[in-house]
């Protein structure tokens, strides 16, 4: 059954958004996701190169022999991670130094090459250039749902650009495990749980 | 035989565009990247170096072929007659490679002025330390050239970090290179340096 455009679009933010219902890419949403701001910058990162090799491999999608597909996404995919890569060396380098490995990292992420197997090969540009800024979209409205709420228990405190917010009163004592790799862990399960109650409905 | 052909020929130019793409977009960025490592990385180093300099360390750079290399000096500038250069080394051997260190040397006694690390990759809360703690980069102040730099454990002067004490061999190497490279260069930093009096 064929879809509509908006469709197409909107799957990626509840239906298959990649975290919670694909369970796929799941490295960089659990070490990132220590700060909110980290979680957006790696969002948007992730949604430039995704929406990117999308538009690519659709629009190569029939000179590109079957056999050495792989080969040739994974060239797409990691041209646009490095433009990515040098573009936040050159603009926001604060938020680079604190992403560090991840950035690198977006070209092994499973997000990426799947959608670019499982959706660009087989659509055309314009439905591969909404998916990929769905899945886009949501992926980063997960990071930054699950870094606020680690953010919030570990710290007590939302920092955006070297703002820091004080939201919990004074006499609260910060969760620090939850901003350290095991909170990482039972903050994802949490939300899976509580997405799946909401979901189930 | 066909197909052969054309997965070689999609991937050779896959690879040649993006190759070129990519060649163009550091050539523009560059500069940039260049001019964000200095305000970051090497600035707040310098910064806390040269604190009571009267001029911006940071601005006042010249730099000097080493031979192939070229090397960057800062310039502090402080009351009265005293000026000191500082310049950056990566001193090998540390827990998670190079460690790169700015060295503030005073020109005319030929010692120390302060220390600070730059990069690393050490471990945080260990080898880190180097970093954060200004009571290890500390101890190079005001410590004469004349001597190569080295931790307790090897006959020097330098307290290792405990827990740590590749991470202040590293550390203490790039002081050692630093002030081998000042004294062999010193002549011309002499000369530049004339430009830079007010």
């Amino acid at each position: 059954m064929a879809k509509t455009l908006t469709q197409e679009f909107v799957k990626g933010l509840w239906d298959e958004v990649p975290p919670f219902r694909l369970v796929l890419g799941l490295c960089p949403v659990l070490a990132v996701t220590k700060a909110v701001e980290n979680g957006i910058g790696m969002g948007v990162a992730t949604t430039f190169v995704l929406v990117c090799s999308n538009i690519l491999v659709a629009s190569l999608r029939k000179v590109i022999p079957s056999k050495v597909r792989i080969a040739s996404y994974i060239v797409i995919i990691a041209t646009f991670v490095t433009i990515a890569e040098l573009l936040m060396q050159a603009y926001t380098y604060p938020l680079f130094k604190k992403l560090g490995i991840f950035i690198p990292l977006i070209v092994v992420n499973c997000v990426i090459l799947g959608r670019a197997e499982a959706f660009a090969s087989k659509n055309g540009i314009l439905r591969s250039l909404l998916d990929g800024l769905g899945i886009g979209i949501g992926f980063t409205l997960s990071l930054m749902a699950l870094a606020a709420v680690r953010e919030l228990l570990g710290t007590g405190v939302l920092t955006f650009w070297e703002k820091p917010i004080q939201i919990m009163g004074p006499s609260f004592q910060p969760f620090s495990f939850m901003v350290e790799a095991p909170g990482a862990f039972v903050a994802l399960g949490l939300m899976l749980c509580m997405m799946n109650l909401v979901g189930k409905r | 035989m066909r197909e052969m052909i054309k997965m070689l020929l999609v991937l050779t130019i896959l690879a040649t565009l993006s190759g070129g793409l990519l060649a163009a977009i550091y050539d523009r960025t560059e500069d940039k990247i260049a001019n964000q490592v200095l305000k970051f990385v090497k600035g707040p180093a310098l910064l806390k170096i040269f604190e009571e300099a009267t001029n911006d360390p940071i601005k006042d750079r010249f730099d000097i072929m080493d031979g192939e290399i070229k090397r960057s000096f800062f310039v502090a500038i402080f009351e009265g007659e005293r000026r000191a250069v500082a310049l950056e080394t990566f001193g090998k051997g540390g827990y998670g490679g190079e460690v790169g260190l700015m060295v503030g040397i005073d020109i005319k006694e030929d010692k120390v002025v302060g220390a600070g690390v730059t990069t690393h990759a050490e471990t945080p809360g260990m080898g880190a330390k180097a970093e954060t703690d200004p009571s290890f980069v500390g101890q190079f102040k005001d410590l004469s050239l004349e001597e190569p730099f080295k931790v307790t454990q090897d006959g020097g002067a330098i307290n290792a970090i405990s827990g740590a004490t590749l991470t202040s061999r590293a550390v203490s190497s790039a002081a050692t290179q630093a002030g081998g490279i000042y004294k062999k260069l010193k002549p011309q930093i002499e000369e530049k340096l004339k430009d830079f009096k007010k």
